[in-house]
């Protein structure tokens, strides 16, 4: 079997606007708060993608105008 | 052995004696001496004297000050950041950001010396070529600090004085990294200062207080330090005390004093108390039940379910309503939101909102379960801690004085004073956009 690099999903909070296109393209991972701002399900600033769902959260980070989500990889 | 040690007393008149010159400053406490700088990415060896110590910080963390040294040293010895810039940057916070606290205007007008001392002996332990003094901007003392500061020719490291706003968060360590670096004084998200804070640089905060016992601890090295004092978090501290107590200040005691001597010092409550507030408007409500066993040393007053913070107890009147004096404290801290991130700049001024009710009798039990969501909706989201700080505050207050929550929902108050006993500065009702210009 092989190994994948485990991808966390990290928001800048400083930088979100409230655009809400991350909750649309991750429902599974992210909804919004009463005024629109991103909420991690499992808490936080950052959060673990399965593996299922990298492709979903590559389009976020890239969908997000004010470039507030970043994408990193560990093994 | 004497306790008073940042602040002596006169033994005529029993006041804290005034050694802000510095033939006073040198009579009392005597001279610094030499201390050695870093070199070869290592600390100087002030360090090992410093870990001895077990000094932790004084500002709210009490965090170990050695490790956080060791950890300036190691940034700036790290291949990856290390350039022309990157040696490290000294800052000192007496900008006493939380209202209740007075702790900082007294260090300053008794024993600025020692203060610079401190910041002497940091800067040289972990190699700074640049060191700062933040008071905030309007603080009396300017003139005299710069005059001091004049008078210290053989200073190994020039301090310059610099005075941010005078905002809540601006006395954060990454919104005073910031200030000295780009004049803008919010919260920073990302870094951390002892990586890269001021304009990139490893930058060392410390707290006027810890900065005060480093010069100490450079004159009579660790053991001496750690003769007073919880094991855990030696030394002496500082405790504003204030509220319903007969004789409130600042006062300096070895830390694990018993609260009830602690207070017995200010003069006991003057009436009823049922809580008090612990850390300032960032900290802890605690039940007067609670406290009164506890001692004043950080996981003795969190097992109590209070906060040290930067030491500040203040004693709630019982004949005050606590909801009005909670919602007054909530709406100013919504309005010292920097306004960068969401939950902060709009969660805050909900709670406000929310609170405000409470207190006015015009909550039902549906309004109050909106209050436990929005105070769970701003914790962890935020880029500093000051939405965390609110919402504890806030919720602690509403457990501590959950009977009087009872009265007014039911449309009453047993308040039988006028409340408006919290300090508060100039309050600012509309919430600040997004870093407004009041920030510089």
């Amino acid at each position: 079997m092989s190994t994948h690099d485990q991808r966390t999903l990290h928001l800048d909070p400083t930088l979100c606007d409230a655009h809400g296109f991350c909750a649309e393209l991750l429902p599974e991972l992210i909804h919004l708060d009463e005024w629109g701002y991103p909420i991690f399900t499992a808490g936080g600033l950052a959060t673990d993608i399965p593996h299922g769902l990298t492709s979903e959260a590559k389009r976020a980070v890239t969908a997000c105008p004010v470039g507030a989500l970043r994408l990193t990889k560990h093994a | 052995m004497s306790t008073h040690r940042l602040l002596p007393i006169d033994p005529q008149t029993g006041r804290v004696r005034d050694l802000r010159t510095p033939t006073a400053h040198i009579g009392a406490f005597g001279p610094l001496g030499t201390v050695r700088s870093a070199a070869h990415g290592k600390p100087g060896p002030l360090i090992e004297e410093i870990a001895a110590s077990g000094l932790r910080g004084r500002g709210g963390g009490w965090f170990p000050t050695a490790r956080k040294m060791e950890a300036v040293v190691a940034s700036a010895a790290d291949r990856r950041t290390r350039s022309p810039g990157s040696r490290p940057v000294v800052i000192a916070n007496a900008m006493e950001g939380e209202p209740a606290s007075g702790k900082d205007a007294v260090l300053l007008a008794h024993v600025p010396h020692l203060i610079l001392d401190g910041i002497q002996a940091a800067a040289a332990t972990v190699g700074a070529t640049d060191a700062y003094l933040a008071v905030h901007r309007g603080t009396p003392s300017v003139k005299m600090l710069e005059h001091a500061i004049g008078e210290r020719r053989s200073d190994a490291v020039r301090v310059e004085l610099i005075t941010p706003p005078a905002r809540y968060v601006a006395s954060e360590e990454s919104a005073l990294a910031h200030w000295a670096g780009d004049g803008v004084a919010t919260p920073v998200f990302g870094d951390r200062p002892f990586e890269r804070g001021m304009n990139g640089r490893p930058t060392l905060v410390q707290n006027a207080e810890t900065l005060a016992h480093l010069g100490l601890i450079a004159r009579h090295g660790g053991a001496w330090f750690a003769e007073v004092g919880d094991p855990e978090a030696p030394g002496t501290t500082l405790v504003s005390v204030g509220g319903r107590v007969r004789q409130p200040g600042v006062i300096e005691v070895p830390t694990g004093t018993p609260v009830a001597d602690l207070l017995a010092r200010c003069g006991d409550t003057d009436g009823p108390v049922e809580g008090f507030l612990t850390g300032g408007y960032g900290g802890a409500w605690v039940t007067s039940e609670a406290l009164s066993s506890a001692a004043w040393a950080p996981a003795q007053v969190r097992d109590a379910g209070g906060v040290i913070g930067a030491g500040i107890l203040w004693a709630l009147d019982a004949q005050v309503c606590p909801l009005h004096e909670i919602a007054r404290v909530a709406a100013y801290m919504a309005g010292e939101s920097a306004g960068q991130c969401g939950p902060c700049r709009f969660g805050l001024p909900s709670l406000a909102d929310d609170l405000e009710d409470l207190a006015g009798g015009a909550c039902t039990s549906d309004d109050l379960a909106r209050i436990g969501e929005r105070l769970s909706l701003v914790v962890n989201r935020g880029g500093c801690k000051h939405p965390d700080g609110t919402a504890r505050f806030v919720s602690t207050g509403l457990a501590v004085f959950e009977a009087e929550v009872s009265e007014h929902l039911r449309g009453g108050c047993t308040a039988t004073r006028p409340g408006h006993t919290l300090p508060l500065p100039k309050a600012r009702k509309t919430p600040v956009k997004r870093a407004g210009k009041d920030f510089k």
